[in-house]
């Protein structure tokens, strides 16, 4: 029986792999400067404060709650913009869906620009798009929504940078160490290969894992193109079992 | 077989939470009204909570001594007994007495306020309980990956002598980066700045 892994085995997590992540001081991208810790961090085994974490089943979901193209119009008029859903399923490094977890996602709207005070881009606000959805992942660990796809936009790094089009994601596993925020980029977009906050990532391959794609199956035909975008949390080891001398 | 399997996959690697992490994460905050009724973790509290209010609050201040001012912070902690919130399943439509979660915002002089009650002794993973705390996660522009870190309470000084995180810090100045300082009235008052760098710097933790 060793080497089974029962479903919410609460084992430790795998140690994360910085290399894979983007280093905490990335000149490129001139806003780590001065927000990038100097010293090393601190390893801290997992305790139960961070193998644990919050649930929000009891949260009642809206039910526009996964659909940009709705949940902020003003007078029912739907967003503009080429028309998506974006879907895919939430896993752990052991391949196991993450059931009955939260994700949340903001975007620009289709002409790139953020609905917030601070946004300087000169594209036009579409007054019907607030940019924020949320979805609980189902029994298989899948979520979806429906959205405009974001424009690509400048932004004064180092005074003619832009950003590809890209949707953030906010999602929160199991357990509190699981808690990770990542972007959600297209595949074949020829802006990823200039942007400084993509290239905070060293490996193409870890690239591509944030790359969506165009899925042409689930498309709503006269309506939205389909993006796939599965995310990946950490795994834990399995629960150990009273008998797991045996066997081994 | 092996009771530990290798992982078959990578994980999702991180990217920062950029400027408007607010607009995701506390869109009522930030003006996106009408889309969701009240942004999540702003309150921790029930009326059935049992355990002492508490209030913690602090700064987040960057390495230049400036405010950050677009940063979302995240709160985890056990329950007045020292337990985690029991899992609630997605069907389920009541609430806990205490979500043991905490989201917020930090206003534009960088400042943070979460209103809590003082958590109970947790056992580490020496079989010892831990000093009381609280866990932190911090994103912001900036930030490529999210930050943990702890709070620890002044006034549970020998509590936190024998701590199990808190001993795992050499240099004794570092480990004040973590201890909150508690302000007396009628709520208590925990104070603890987070610096992200400088003399200051807090300690963040490899999880």
């Amino acid at each position: 029986m060793s080497g089974i892994i029962l479903p919410g085995a609460d084992g430790a997590l795998f140690q994360r792999d910085r290399d894979w992540h983007p280093a905490a001081d990335t000149p490129g991208y001139k806003s780590t400067t001065f927000r990038a810790p100097r010293h090393s961090l601190l390893a801290l085994g997992p305790t139960k404060s961070e193998t644990s974490g919050p649930t929000f089943g009891h949260e009642k979901l809206g039910e526009l709650d996964n659909d940009l193209i709705r949940n902020y119009s003003q007078d029912g008029t739907e967003a503009i913009g080429q028309r998506m859903i974006v879907y895919g399923q939430v896993l752990d490094e052991n391949a196991r869906p993450v059931p009955g977890t939260l994700v949340e996602y903001w975007q620009a709207n289709a002409g790139g620009r953020y609905r917030h005070k601070k946004e300087g881009y000169l594209a036009a606000l579409d007054p019907n798009f607030g940019g924020f959805g949320r979805s609980i992942t189902d029994e298989n660990g899948f979520y979806h929504f429906r959205t405009v796809k974001p424009g690509a936009y400048p932004w004064p790094n180092r005074g003619n940078d832009w950003r590809p089009a890209h949707i953030h994601f906010s999602i929160f596993g199991h357990a509190f160490a699981q808690r990770l925020i990542t972007q959600m980029y297209f595949e074949g977009d020829p802006m990823i290969w200039q942007c400084p906050i993509v290239a905070t990532i060293n490996d193409k391959a870890a690239i591509d894992q944030l790359t969506a794609k165009l899925d042409r199956h689930n498309t709503t035909p006269m309506d939205a193109l389909a993006y796939r975008f599965d995310i990946v949390l950490r795994g834990r080891r399995s629960t150990m079992f009273e008998n797991k001398l045996e066997g081994n | 077989m092996s009771l530990h399997p290798t992982p078959v996959l990578k994980e999702s690697p991180s990217q920062t939470a950029g400027p408007y992490v607010h607009i995701g994460m506390t869109p009522n905050f930030c003006g996106i009204t009408g889309v969701i009724d009240a942004d999540l973790g702003l309150t921790m509290l029930t009326p059935d909570t049992v355990g002492e209010r508490i209030v913690i609050s602090g700064r987040v201040i960057d390495g230049s001594g400036a405010p950050v001012s677009d940063a979302v912070l995240e709160l985890w902690q056990a329950d007045a007994e020292g337990s985690f919130s029991a899992p609630m399943g997605p069907n389920s439509n009541s609430a806990p007495a205490f979500s043991g979660w905490g989201r917020q915002p930090t206003q534009p002089d960088g400042s943070f306020t979460f209103e809590t009650i003082k958590p109970g002794r947790v056992d580490g993973p020496d079989g010892k309980p831990m000093a009381p705390h609280v866990s932190l996660w911090i994103v912001a522009r900036g930030i490529n990956i999210g930050l943990q870190t702890r709070l620890y309470f002044s006034d549970e000084a020998e509590a936190n002598a024998g701590d199990f995180v808190l001993n795992k810090i050499m240099d004794p100045r570092r480990r004040e980066t973590l201890i909150a300082r508690k302000e007396e009235g009628a709520v208590p008052r925990y104070v603890l700045d987070i610096h992200l760098q400088g003399d200051k710097e807090t300690v963040f933790f490899d999880i």
